[in-house]
């Protein structure tokens, strides 16, 4: 396994993203860079515009993981905008992060799927092999 | 899957035996094609829905289940609240209340097909699809409160189609037992531009027309004729009802925790029906269900605006509107008596025969009609309801043809461009948002709709009444 980095996995009829890297809160960003990928075709273009402060909660790190990723979903719609960078960290089941991106009317987007939320399927956040670790299939 | 791990009831019906932490067997539907061909995860999924709390008679998939997140897709479960029955969010979905709506042109394929180009780029300005777009209207908060009260009954109320239509959508156009306060800021907030928008994914909105009948007296209820065009839209609660999904995953997970409820998936998180947690969800679903009855309303509305502008003397007539992600309180007989169970159906129409009192008059002699989606180069369906459904599976039966593909295994098959080439050359004009979206629901993706049919026919689920072949397709 590389030091960071994500992908994507076959499931069904939905889809899961997969983050790891050196640390929880880097599998965690990392993923977030996955779910992205999935939901703009152009993701990489994205430009750290502007940023805003994200806090979310859960009853254990791997419920905090999709409360994480349900988190970005709605900041996304709600503030119109698409993600490139994350800079999260974790106490206990409490998550903070700043979040970076731009607004979606700044150009042509290559839209990709709709995200409907994060499920508990395929669930993991945690160490694995000499790293962390984060993942879960997204409903599309 | 290996059949031998099931026992045959009969062609079209399979039961997985009750083992282990199973409270009940489990049934499956499909013919011997169908279920070999099932991923394994899906007898793993009917097998664990088997075991959750007060689930009465047996866990059930349809002939289009595949695997999915705590239910499979295409799962059926009742649960009894007098035996500590549960509620589940798994068994609903993200996408609460999504569904198909068809409604009636008056016109032919002739009529349609000399001005199909102009008709179906009409269709893709007015319709609002794709991933971010948002609709025309702008609702604030005491508005949605209205939408998640009133569903269906607020679109007509505020103009957005006519009052006939409410008899032809199930609940009359708005679920019972909705309150908005149990609904969080934050799905509101998602939810202000998002009435009357087709969203993304297996959404779409498709001009069809009947190219056959199988059951001519259903088919005259219904209002359906050979050579007859429908319109056909399938979406759901949109923004709103996946808040509420990821919102009520926490709650009932964090419920099922102080309890030490134990699940044998954590996919599978619910609560008692008797909880403050399980009454809250139904309460909040049934909000998502109205949301998806007034978003179909609206979507209904602009199809009209499109169709009156090309044809000023069409009129079209809501035909049917049928949820697939719900739970609802039904009353069904168990065991000589008469239950109000709560049914859910995750990726299932229901399917109820003739003589139910929720029909409309005018289909109480036939059966509620259910609509089976295909996909944009394949037939859909049009079935109606049957009595041994409600005795075999609480009257239900499939929703659609089902992935046969996973939707990365999809794009690495098929490219946008060239599924939709191959599908003009069909003379099945599409617009899409999204070529990758294309990719993912390229026909091939799904299994063989006739054959689901068929199976739901022979098994009984419903009966088939019509073919439904598509003209031109708009593609969220």
């Amino acid at each position: 396994m590389a030091t960071a980095g994500w992908s994507t996995f076959d499931h069904g009829a939905d889809i899961g993203i997969r983050g790891w890297g050196a640390s929880l809160e880097g599998a965690f960003a990392q993923a977030a860079v996955a779910l992205m990928s999935l939901m703009d075709g152009s993701w990489e273009r994205v430009q750290p515009q502007q940023s805003f402060e994200l806090q979310v909660t859960s009853y254990d790190v791997e419920g905090l993981f999709v409360a994480w990723i349900n988190g970005l979903l709605a900041e996304a719609e709600l503030r119109k905008m698409v993600f490139c960078s994350f800079v999260p960290t974790i106490a206990g089941t409490t998550l903070s992060a700043t979040v970076w991106g731009e607004p979606v009317a700044v150009r042509e987007h290559e839209w990709g799927v709709e995200v409907k939320g994060a499920t508990f399927s395929e669930l993991f956040a945690g160490r694995q092999n000499d790293g962390w670790a984060a993942q879960c299939v997204v409903d599309v | 899957m290996d059949t031998s791990l099931l026992r045959r009831i009969n062609a079209y019906c399979w039961e997985v035996p009750q083992q282990g932490a199973m409270r009940v067997p489990g049934r499956l539907f499909g013919s011997g094609a169908l279920i070999r061909d099932l991923d394994d995860m899906v007898l793993e999924q009917v097998s664990q829905v088997a075991a959750l709390p007060g689930i009465v008679r047996a866990s059930l998939a349809m002939p289009d289940a595949h695997w999915g997140y705590g239910f499979p897709i295409g799962g059926v479960a009742a649960f009894d609240p007098d035996r500590g029955g549960i509620i589940s969010v798994g068994g609903v979905g993200y996408d609460i209340s999504c569904g198909v709506r068809t409604l009636r042109t008056g016109l032919s394929k002739e009529d349609v097909l000399s001005v199909l180009p102009e008709l179906v780029d009409l269709l893709a300005t007015v319709i609002p699809a794709g991933v971010g777009r948002g609709g025309q209207l702008r609702l604030s908060g005491s508005e949605l409160d209205d939408v998640l009260r009133l569903g269906a009954r607020w679109a007509v109320a505020q103009g957005y189609g006519e009052s006939r239509d409410l008899e032809y959508i199930e609940d009359g156009g708005c679920l019972s037992g909705a309150n908005p306060e149990v609904v969080s800021e934050t799905a509101k907030k998602r939810q202000q531009d998002q009435v009357g928008t087709l969203g993304s994914g297996n959404h779409y909105l498709e001009v069809q027309y009947v190219d056959a009948i199988y059951d001519q007296a259903a088919a005259f209820a219904f209002g359906l004729k050979e050579g007859g065009v429908v319109v056909s839209l399938h979406c759901g609660s949109r923004a709103l009802g996946h808040q509420i999904g990821t919102d009520y995953i926490q709650i009932l997970g964090r419920a099922a925790q102080k309890r030490s409820l134990h699940l044998p998936s954590r996919d599978l998180v619910c609560a008692p029906i008797d909880s403050k947690e399980g009454r809250d969800y139904y309460q909040a679903m049934a909000c998502g269900v109205n949301c998806a009855l007034a978003n179909r309303q609206v979507l209904g509305h602009l199809v009209r605006q499109a169709f009156a502008e090309m044809f000023p003397l069409a009129r079209l007539e809501l035909l049917y509107d049928v949820s697939h992600n719900t739970c609802k309180v039904e009353d069904h007989d168990v065991d000589g008596l008469r239950k109000s169970l709560y049914v859910h159906r995750k990726g299932a129409t229901r399917s109820f025969g003739p003589g139910r009192q929720e029909l409309p008059a005018a289909y109480r002699g036939v059966g509620q009609p259910v609509l089976i989606g295909g996909t944009m180069g394949t037939a859909s369906y049009i079935l109606a309801g049957t009595v041994e459904s409600e005795a075999m599976a609480w009257g239900s039966a499939c929703h659609g043809a089902g992935r046969a593909m996973s939707r990365k295994q999809a794009t690495k098959r098929w490219k946008g461009k060239s599924v939709l080439h191959e599908l003009e050359h069909r003379g099945i004009l599409v617009r899409a948002a999204s070529q990758r979206g294309v990719a993912e629901e390229a026909p091939g993706a799904y299994k063989d709709v006739d054959e689901v049919v068929e199976s739901t026919h022979h098994a009984g689920l419903a009966r088939k009444v019509g073919r439904l072949r598509p003209l031109a397709c708009i593609k969220g």
